[in-house]
């Protein structure tokens, strides 16, 4: 499936290619769609599965460790840090290359991670509680960037795509430098699935069984920050991609992150580019940003998933 | 205001359903006036269930729970309120709200927009601290109480209500052994002092037998039995109500039935129990 | 607790501390705003600004105070006091403090239908317009997808922050639409500005007010006191909780959108007007009257900081109160060590 999907990214656009050509194009420098492949569909795609994955992962993370079904890291306000912090360093600090604002990305992610644990109360947190700590500081956060593009026009214009989330304006080295995060975090979310299953339980379960609660929150918490840090500095963010896919992959794999995770990462890329795709289908012969396609699509699941719940009590 | 033989509050072929789950089933049900009625059964037996429907938190899907020979649900809600109080089984208690301003809420069904604090409002909270003897932390705040005070509270401002009948939620589901016993002192004390009629809901049977001077025992949404604790608590009514073998003998203190559950094996020098009670059901 | 009693059984109950924390604030909303109707680039001595109020003032001093000045702050009065009462009402229904009406997709909706007639090309009253229909139309979609017997708290939460997420992308989604000179004015309009309010802004936003605002306080005040203490409870009160709270919900959402017709979504006078009186009377319930000061005292003021702060630049007022919202939910966080319970 993933394939599939991949391969219709590379093949959508603005000139439709047909399989054959995207082979050629793949693999023959002489073939008249080489450029286009290589240059914009062949990244952008490869952006995809990795922002897809990195998302995808971290929502199954932060489901895990809130043990709250409606963890997201676009909802929770983690990819807006992010953002604001990305804006901040472009804009004020003229920092430009996106390893440095990958760093900045993730000092965002990081502080504001910590900052809705905390406001959202901690141990205690419900998941409405958690929503609204992360809705608040999304506001805070949003409020702020919106106000940052407001004074300056030039900003408003670089930036009011890329605040939308998208793919667009991908290129290799946008790939090659949010590689290595993305590498990093996914190693080491992979390495807490397995204290996270026992801290499911609750924390002194995980003791129990031996895990250390603290040391796996900290590992957790680092790898979402490396994750959301580089998916968002490297497309701007998104939102529900982090809280569906782990759902979808549940109702296949069972609760146990030690396939969850994984599958995560597998799926979480084929919802991200079929959205992408749609919306290039969909906005001929522009787009709609893979940003609106997901916050749209998605969003309605979410209703889905809330409603469908029998009486939420606190 | 009521006809010879005919209750203040009653139901008649009550079915009561939450979202397709039917709980009960053409259910009649009288509570008598002037007494303090108990319900109890099995967990998921329809008492709670029942008690919401006769305080009009919810409506039956068929039959009807009549107020003086009135469908409560056509009567106007503040109107019921002077006449019906409820307690129920957990209420928030805002923040920084202290004794004596939770109590006077209980005074709302009688209070209107220019009518906000009569000197009957007054007296009447007044004696309702009194008389669940909670005076003394009129300026406490209702967040530093203990778990019994911060019920007697919320059992002052039922009071303060000032209605004939009191409906109570398991008054006592998330209190100590001696908790329990003062709130339950507290309520029989105010039946007797004030003859309101009570119906409460309560999980220990050793207590509702205690208590209740009308037990109505419930399984399965239907109604088992009725009556004096004396005359229905034996232990045939307890095995079919909750599948527990006991046997039943007379509390020390109160004379009322106590019952004591079958020990698990027999002990020596303990007297032989009955064959059956040993077999304990599925 | 003050008892005024009449000699024919009727009677008022005042609470001495809610009452002053609420005059007061208004009485430091009127002089924050004379102040700020006699600053800017034609000063005017507060004394002549109320001589002019008096109708005593030289032409262009009518001018500038009456037709420029003065509408704008009584725009800016009206926005924080509605919004601050809606923000008041959500987070007592809600029984979450964090739980206002920006969060829940209502200023999103709003803004929406704002933007879509500026995609359109609209004039500045259809934009109004629009919002209007946005908030409105939010708020019908929110409740009905949360009911279920009933509209509940933590689902209404959840369904509001669901439709702020949908509704964000669609924003994000018509900013691109939008050609640029249009996305500038956009942008303004999101921040949330008071530039340029006149009275054909002020005085609809008024006379709404003047029925919502006692319908609010007095109908349905009391009754959601009582339902602070859990629906149970207020049922047994004689409350019709469904009811009261559908009413208190229109009612709410409707101020939210008047107010952003106004000025656009202004972020978080909602949130922390409410939670500020609150600190402030010490008292428990919803402290409607108060949190209404409050709000109009605080946008006035984060009006008058966004004109003066920095000096040859005006800076809308949402700026100033996103500012605002960001201190509030640090501060939040270094009290909510304190197990402050949320």
């Amino acid at each position: 499936m993933l394939i599939a999907v991949a391969a219709a990214s590379i093949a959508v656009g603005a000139r439709p290619l047909g399989l054959g050509e995207v082979w050629h194009g793949l693999i023959d420098p002489a073939s008249a769609h080489y450029a286009v492949v290589h240059e914009m569909r062949l990244p952008r795609t490869l952006l995809g599965l990795l922002a897809g994955a990195a998302l995808g992962l971290a929502g199954g993370v932060m489901q895990a460790l809130t043990r709250n079904p409606l963890a997201d890291p676009g909802l929770l306000g983690i990819n807006a840090g992010a953002s604001a912090a990305v804006v901040t360093s472009t804009l004020f600090l003229g920092i430009g290359g996106l390893t440095g604002q990958i760093w900045f990305a993730m000092l965002g992610a990081a502080a504001v991670s910590v900052l809705v644990y905390a406001v959202g109360g901690g141990r205690g947190a419900t998941p409405a509680r958690l929503a609204l700590a992360g809705a608040a500081l999304n506001a805070a956060l949003f409020s702020y960037v919106n106000a940052v593009m407001l004074l300056d026009a030039a900003a408003l214009e670089k930036m009011r795509f890329w605040t939308v989330g998208s793919l667009a304006g991908a290129d290799h080295t946008t790939v090659v430098r949010a590689l290595p995060f993305v590498a990093a975090g996914l190693l080491i979310a992979l390495a807490t699935a397995r204290p996270l299953n026992a801290m499911a339980l609750g924390d002194d379960s995980a003791r129990a069984l031996g895990a250390h609660p603290a040391l796996v929150r900290a590992a957790a918490i680092v790898a979402i920050t490396l994750l959301c840090g580089a998916a968002t500095a490297a497309c701007g963010p998104f939102v529900f991609v982090g809280l569906i896919v782990p759902h979808l992959v549940r109702g296949l794999t069972g609760p146990d992150l030690r396939w969850l995770l994984p599958y995560c990462a597998l799926l979480a890329p084929v919802l991200l580019l079929g959205s992408d795709v749609l919306g290039r289908v969909l906005g001929r012969p522009g787009e709609l940003q893979v940003g609106v396609m997901t916050a749209v699509l998605g969003g309605p699941v979410f209703l889905w998933l809330v409603v469908r719940r029998k009486g939420i009590r606190t | 205001m009521t006809e010879s033989g005919v209750t203040r509050l009653r139901g008649e072929g009550l079915t009561l359903a939450y979202d397709q789950r039917t709980i009960t089933r053409d259910l009649d049900v009288t509570i008598p006036d002037n007494s303090f009625t108990v319900i109890i059964g099995p967990n998921a037996c329809g008492k709670s269930t029942l008690l919401r429907a006769l305080s009009r938190m919810l409506k039956p899907s068929t039959g009807t729970v009549l107020l003086d020979g009135n469908d409560i649900h056509r009567r106007p809600a503040k109107q019921v309120a002077r006449i019906l109080g409820l307690l129920p089984q957990s209420s928030i208690a805002p923040d920084g709200i202290t004794v004596a301003e939770l109590v006077s809420r209980g005074r709302y069904p009688h209070q209107g927009l220019l009518r906000q604090w009569s000197p009957d409002d007054e007296r009447v909270v007044a004696e309702s601290m009194r008389a669940t003897g909670v005076q003394e932390l009129a300026d406490r705040l209702v967040d530093e109480l203990s778990g019994g005070q911060r019920q007697r509270v919320w059992i002052a401002m039922a009071l303060a209500q000032e209605t004939p009948l009191l409906l109570l939620d398991e008054p006592t589901t998330y209190l100590d052994i001696a908790h329990q016993i003062e709130i339950l002192d507290l309520c029989a004390h105010l039946h007797e002092e004030q003859g309101s009629t009570m119906v409460a809901v309560l999980h220990d049977l050793n207590h509702a037998a205690r208590y209740a001077t009308h037990l109505i025992a419930m399984r399965d949404g239907e109604l088992v039995a009725a009556g004096q604790p004396r005359e229905i608590v034996t232990a045939e009514l307890v095995e079919r109500v909750f599948g527990l073998p006991c046997r039943v003998i007379e509390d020390p203190e109160t004379g009322a039935p106590l019952v004591i559950p079958a020990a698990r094996r027999r002990r020596p020098g303990a007297p032989a129990l009955a064959a059956g009670a040993l077999a304990f059901p599925a | 607790m003050i008892v005024l009693r009449t000699p024919n059984g009727f009677s008022v109950r005042l609470h001495p501390r809610p009452l002053a924390v609420g005059t007061g604030c208004a009485l430091l909303a009127l002089v924050v705003g004379v102040l700020s109707v006699g600053g800017g680039d034609y000063p005017i001595a507060p004394a002549e600004v109320l001589r002019t109020l008096a109708g005593g003032g030289t032409p262009a001093q009518d001018f500038i105070v009456l037709e420029l000045r003065l509408p704008r702050l009584v725009t800016g009065l009206l926005v924080g006091a509605a919004l601050a009462l809606a923000g008041a009402v959500f987070q007592s229904l809600v029984r979450n403090p964090l739980g206002s009406p920006d969060m829940l997709g209502f200023t999103q909706g709003a803004a929406v239908g704002a933007l879509l007639v500026v995609v359109a090309g609209g004039s500045t009253l259809a934009l109004s317009a629009g919002a209007l229909a946005g908030g409105l139309a939010t708020g019908g979609l929110v409740y009905l997808i949360a009911w279920r017997r009933g509209v509940e708290g933590q689902r209404l939460i959840l369904v509001g922050i669901g439709t702020a997420a949908i509704l964000t992308g669609v924003n994000g989604y018509l900013l691109t639409r939008a050609q640029l000179t249009d996305a500038s004015r956009a942008m303004l309009w999101l921040t949330g500005s008071l530039d340029g309010r006149g009275w054909t802004h002020a005085v609809p936003l008024l006379a709404a007010l003047a029925v919502l605002v006692p319908l609010v306080l007095l109908a349905f005040g009391p009754a959601l006191r009582m339902i602070e203490m859990g629906d149970d409870a207020a049922s047994a009160l004689g409350i019709r909780v469904e009811r009261v709270r559908l009413m208190l919900l229109a009612a709410a959402v409707l101020l939210v959108s008047l107010a952003c017709a106004a000025a656009g979504p202004v972020s978080f006078v909602a949130l922390t007007a409410p939670q500020l009186a609150k600190r402030l009377t010490r008292a428990p319930g919803p402290n409607l009257l108060p949190a209404l000061s409050m709000g109009a005292v605080l946008l006035v003021t984060a009006d008058w900081a966004a004109q003066r702060l920095f000096t040859g630049h005006q800076l809308p007022v949402g700026v100033v109160t996103g500012a605002i919202g960001g201190a509030y939910l640090v501060w939040l966080l270094a009290t909510s060590r304190r197990a402050v319970r949320l």
